[in-house]
């Protein structure tokens, strides 16, 4: 990444949205959530950074998609709050794009990929209207963004794992967000969608967006974002990728169970307590 | 009413109904449990053109043929149910309702079209069965009676196949409990036990559709759903461990009988009422009010215990936290607080805390002053020392930093572990407060 | 029942009947037709709505939800007969019936909802409770009312499997305006339904009030229940719901199809079933409209070209017979080419038949020779074959569908750019073969 250009991107970005200048895409402080009663998140505190890439990396169970859930409000939070540009979430929907992870929606929808583009437009469309020709070139040019036109009116079922997660991808371009949470966009996907995918989200942080990934893979974090939560249970460390990456970090966050944590977490959970 | 009439009238619609209840109650555990609930319900739907077929063609209403035809259109649905699921590539549920509704549908238009005359069954005794018609003709005239050849013999045949059919259910149940279990437990693990889930699945089924046939023309297929359903349902809020709750079960059948009978036909009676409600129909309404108490009632469970236990715990928070407030009051060189700043203090919900604890000995009022009595102190002390400690723990191992430690621990000074919680390595919290 | 002395005149009879509703559909609209004409396009009407609110219903996972919810009519529809009675008005009253129904419709689907939400149950198990208990309740009710109310009570059996025969034209009229208004509102919150369906959270997060949605989702299928209750029944309405939708998705990979497909079965059932239901009120409507759908539910899971089992298998035979065709073109090519040296012809008497028969193949005196267009499809599969292997070990991810693709597609399957690289990683390309060889003849 070359810092100057995003330090551009930045200063553009800035400058076209002037009100909004000195408050952080994503500010969350003091979050706890709870699964089913269960903490999962104790006391998070997190200010993103605009125009950066950022990776959520922690070991299954850690709660990162619980993170980004909770955020996005998919999820109840126990207690603290969420402020996206200094404003609760319902306020700014229309800038924050989402990308679930690919396992959540049944691929056998009889719909094709440019039926799923389109939902990304659907919001801006309204209600009981019909997609308009105009919406339609906007999901089919996301489709070309992503290397799938040829495959517009394939059924999504017939697609392949890369090839569905590019759908999603798309369909989060056509959000035109400025900020987005994407649930493990390299899950399960070839090399060359890998590459093709990355190439997309350094476009969106290039032209001063911002993206916040779930990611899995310990060994491309460095190579892939520039800037990394390290989760697990809380947060263990945030920051740029190459002062945060350390191995100490690492094996705070990989390393020893929090095994009271845990074993606090399940008496909650049976206790039938909601949390105050 | 006298003890002849009972006999002759009430004694066999009633052990009829309980027959049913329990046949169905004990397999239901299993649906229940492997959330096929709803292929009970299908079973007990599709059985009818089974019947209905072996009663046209072989012109009589021998309980073999039409036993066995039904239980093979009870097999029938769970194949096609399978077939247009895997094949078909159609979720469970809607593939579950376009098989049963379709045989159902078959079964009705036959039963109206064919035979209705030949057949003695008409669409009303499907649903809620032909209970209040069965009577025993030759009751004994005493007790030692009984058991002749003769008296026996003249039992109503419903009651004979109901019968057997409940012994073959309890044998099954019995003597494949532990494998119907894991099978439901984890299908997986039983395969690898060498328990074929697909066998246990389809003799499972087999026996339910034996179960609902046996039951069908008795008491129709809305009771069966509801045996089916409703016992295994209430037993499973009521039990944790599937041995106790296959008991329960059955033990909820036999009231859910005997009071549903009482209620339909004892009560109207003594009552004087015009009209008596169907048996079937009101054995149904008791299971359901036997669910609904259950998911209210039911001491683990219930809503209420729930709720009851959520409150207690409330309560106990705030007593603790009350404690502890005072406890750093009297650190910082306060040995009193005013109770009204407590009062308010506490959870909005329990502004008796304070006077509760002045109760039990742990503070005292004096004017409008709150103190901590001896007991008091150290039960707070306690609670200090889990807060502290949890602050030092989650500094020290989950690396939080000291400034956001409070809130969690203000959560997890209330619990009460079996591990130890460490000392923290400074010796202190991590605002330097003391360990008490 | 069809007495069998007169089969020609029940089948005069039902095509008359089929026919009534189109002959007089000028008059429909003016009220001069006949009931009968109004009761058969009402069921038409509402086969239409089923089939669409059965789509969503399906695709939402939600199909047995109406099985509850049409059992837990029962009670409501005797409770509204029985207090109609109570204060004198007319206790017939069919729009007073369903309201009453409808009202209890949505207690039987709180309740399930109440029952996942408080217990340990799960949905399965309370939807069978619900559907038990609420129509068990309403046997009981209907019991009372047969004793005590003033109004005879025995038509409200009919609701139980549908009679379309003793539908009025008040009801047929009543039937139809609740179904146009399903079907009006059905159309218009497609995008919103299909987005809940196909993914919740993302509905969620870009701000669509998923609740809402579905339980606007939940007050159609109320809609289709509570409208068919006279003329289906309530044991068989949950049919009219799950199997047009089921039967549709056989046909077609694409919404807007098949809500279409669904509308038309569920309108044809809808139509024949209340026909001949007409014709000989003795069969209750409600199962020959459920028969009718299930025939057309078999035809298409059997017949449906896109997902139907006949048209599958034929795929799958087709595509197994190429992969025979060309592995044996294939090793004929190589031998031919002596990139291999002669071995036995590793083809059975039938291929050979076959390969001759499509011209592939020249037999002479026993001996096997490749015509030119069997030679090139050969080198050409040969080909394919290594880029195929080659292609397989570079990039591992192949969507499940292409899996049975023809080697021979390898090239739609795989960019230019891709099969260029390809054809550069094998080591020896077989693209060019002298043109002729010896062994070949034409």
């Amino acid at each position: 990444m070359n810092p100057s250009a995003s330090a551009d991107a930045t200063t553009s970005a800035l400058v076209s949205r002037p009100e909004h200048s000195v408050d952080s895409p994503l500010a969350v402080h003091a979050m706890t959530v709870a699964y089913h009663r269960k903490p999962v998140l104790w006391d998070v505190d997190y200010d993103a950074t605009a125009a950066s890439l950022t990776a959520i990396v922690g070991p299954n169970g850690a709660g990162k998609s619980t993170f980004v859930k909770a955020c996005l409000g998919l999820v109840p939070r126990a207690t603290g709050t969420v402020e996206f540009w200094g404003q609760p979430f319902r306020a700014v929907r229309d800038r924050v794009g989402y990308m679930p992870q690919r396992e959540s929606v049944d691929w056998d929808f009889p719909v094709s990929a440019l039926d799923v583009v389109c939902m990304g437009r659907y919001r801006k469309v309204g209600w009981f209207r019909r997609v308009s020709r105009a919406h339609r070139m906007a999901a089919m040019s996301a489709l070309e963004r992503v290397g799938m036109a040829d495959y517009a009116s394939r059924q999504i079922s017939q697609l392949s794992g890369g090839q569905q997660q590019r759908v999603f991808l798309a369909r989060a371009l056509t959000q035109e967000a400025e900020l987005y949470f994407m649930d493990e966009p390299f899950a399960g996907v070839d090399a060359s969608t890998e590459r093709a995918i990355l190439e997309v989200l350094r476009e969106i942080r290039d032209s001063g967006r911002t993206v916040i990934c779930v990611h899995h893979d310990l060994l491309t974090v460095a190579e892939y974002f520039d800037r990394v939560i390290l989760l697990n249970m809380r947060v263990v460390a945030a920051g740029a990728t190459s002062e945060t990456l350390t191995d100490d970090n690492l094996h705070r966050t990989y390393g020893g169970r929090l095994t009271l944590l845990s074993e606090a977490s399940e008496q909650l959970a049976r206790s039938g307590q909601r949390q105050p | 009413m006298t003890m002849q009439t009972f006999l002759t009238l009430d004694l066999m619609p009633m052990l009829s109904g309980l027959l049913a209840a329990v046949t169905c109650g004990l397999l239901g555990n299993f649906l229940v449990l492997r959330r096929l609930s709803l292929m009970g319900d299908a079973i007990s739907h599709a059985v009818l053109p089974g019947i209905v077929l072996a009663f046209l063609l072989t012109a009589s209403r021998a309980p073999l043929p039409v036993f066995l035809g039904a239980t093979a259109s009870g097999l029938l649905t769970v194949g096609l149910v399978e077939l247009i699921r895997r094949v078909g590539r159609v979720e469970p549920g809607a593939a579950m309702g376009v098989v049963f509704s379709v045989l159902f549908a078959l079964g009705v238009f036959i039963m109206a079209r064919g035979g209705a005359e030949s057949v003695d069954l008409d669409p009303g005794c499907v649903l809620y069965g032909t209970l209040e018609t069965l009577a025993w003709t030759g009751p004994p005239e005493t007790l030692g009676e009984l058991f002749s050849l003769q008296v026996l013999g003249g039992l109503p045949r419903p009651i004979w196949v109901q019968s057997v059919t409940l012994i073959v259910v309890v044998i099954f149940v019995v003597t494949l409990f532990k494998e119907l279990g894991i099978a439901a437990f984890d299908a997986q693990s039983a395969a690898a036990q060498g328990i074929s889930p697909t066998l246990m699945h389809y003799l499972l089924m087999s026996v339910v559709a034996g179960a609902a046939v046996a039951s069908f023309e008795a008491v129709g297929s809305i009771l069966v759903i509801a045996m089916l359903i409703c016992p295994a349902a209430t037993a499973r809020m009521l039990t944790d461990r599937l041995r106790s709750q296959v008991i329960v079960s059955a033990i909820v059948a036999v009231a859910t009988g005997g009071l549903g009978y009482t209620l339909a036909v004892f009560v109207p009676l003594g009552l004087g009422w015009r009209f008596t409600p169907s048996v079937a129909g009101m054995m149904t309404v008791v299971a359901g009010a036997f669910v609904a108490l259950s998911i209210v009632f039911s001491p683990t469970r219930g809503m209420v215990a729930r709720k009851v236990r959520t409150r207690r715990l409330a309560r106990r928070v705030a007593l603790e936290d009350l404690l502890a407030r005072l406890f750093r009051a009297e650190e910082e060189g306060a040995p009193a607080l005013a109770s009204a700043d407590l009062s308010r203090a506490s959870r909005g919900s329990h502004p008796a805390g304070l006077e509760r604890a002045a109760k039990s000995g742990l503070v005292s009022i004096e004017g409008s002053l709150a103190s901590l009595t001896d007991a008091g102190r150290a039960a707070a002390a306690a609670i200090v020392r889990r807060h502290r400690l949890w602050e030092g723990y989650l500094v020290d191992r989950a690396g939080l930093s000291p400034d956001h430690v409070h809130e969690p621990a203000e959560l997890l000074e209330h619990l009460s572990l079996e591990t130890e919680l460490p000392i923290p390595d400074a010796g202190a919290d991590p605002h330097g407060k003391p360990i008490p | 029942m069809i007495e069998s002395s007169e089969p020609t005149r029940f089948m005069s009879d039902l095509v008359e009947t089929l026919a009534l509703p189109v002959r007089e559909l000028h008059l429909v609209f003016f009220g001069g037709a006949h009931n009968t004409s109004y009761v058969i396009i009402a069921a038409a009407l509402l086969g239409v709505a089923a089939g669409l609110v059965g789509c969503f219903a399906l695709l939402r996972k939600q199909s047995l939800m109406s099985d509850a919810l049409s059992h837990a009519t029962m009670p409501g529809l005797v409770s509204a007969f029985l207090i109609a009675d109570a204060i004198g008005g007319s206790a017939k009253s069919i729009v007073v019936l369903l309201l009453g129904a409808a009202v209890s419709g949505v207690l039987g689907v709180l309740g399930v909802h109440w029952i996942v939400r408080n217990s340990r149950l799960r949905e399965d198990a309370a939807i069978g409770i619900v559907l038990s208990v609420f129509f068990g309740a309403g046997i009981v009710l209907l019991n009372y009312a047969t004793k005590h109310a003033s109004t005879p009570a025995a038509g409200l059996n009919h609701f139980i499997y549908g009679q379309t025969a003793a539908m009025t034209r008040p009801d047929a009229i009543t039937m139809l305006a609740i179904t146009l208004v399903a079907v009006v509102a059905c159309v218009a919150l497609m995008k919103e339904l299909t987005l809940v369906c196909f993914n919740d959270a993302f509905a969620s997060v870009s701000g669509w009030p998923v609740r809402r949605i579905d339980l606007s989702l939940m007050g159609l299928i109320v809609l289709v229940t509570v409208a068919g209750l006279q003329a289906v029944g309530i044991i068989l309405i949950v049919a009219l719901i799950v199997i047009p939708a089921a039967a549709a998705r056989f046909w077609t990979n694409r919404l807007p199809t098949m809500l279409a497909v669904s509308a038309g079965i569920g309108g044809l059932s809808g139509y024949c079933g209340a026909s001949l239901s007409a014709v000989s009120p003795k069969s209750p409507a409600g199962s020959v409209i459920v028969l009718t759908a299930g025939a057309l539910f078999v035809f298409s899971m059997l017949f449906a070209p896109a997902r139907g089992l006949l048209p599958e298998l034929v795929r799958r035979l087709r595509v197994k017979l190429r992969f025979a065709v060309d592995h044996a073109l294939e090793h004929l090519a190589l031998t031919a080419d002596q990139s291999i040296r002669a071995r036995p012809l590793p083809i059975g008497r039938a291929m050979r038949r076959f390969l001759h028969t499509k011209n592939l193949i020249s037999l002479s005196d026993g001996s096997v020779q490749l015509t030119p267009n069997g030679l090139a499809r050969g080198r050409r599969v040969a080909r394919n074959h290594r880029l195929w292997t080659q292609y397989l070990v570079q990039y591992a991810d192949i969507a499940p569908s292409h899996v049975d693709w023809s080697v021979d597609q390898v090239e739609h399957i795989l960019s230019p750019e891709l099969v260029a690289e390809l054809e550069a990683a094998i080591a020896e390309p077989p693209t060019n073969p002298p043109p002729t060889q010896s062994g070949v003849s034409s």
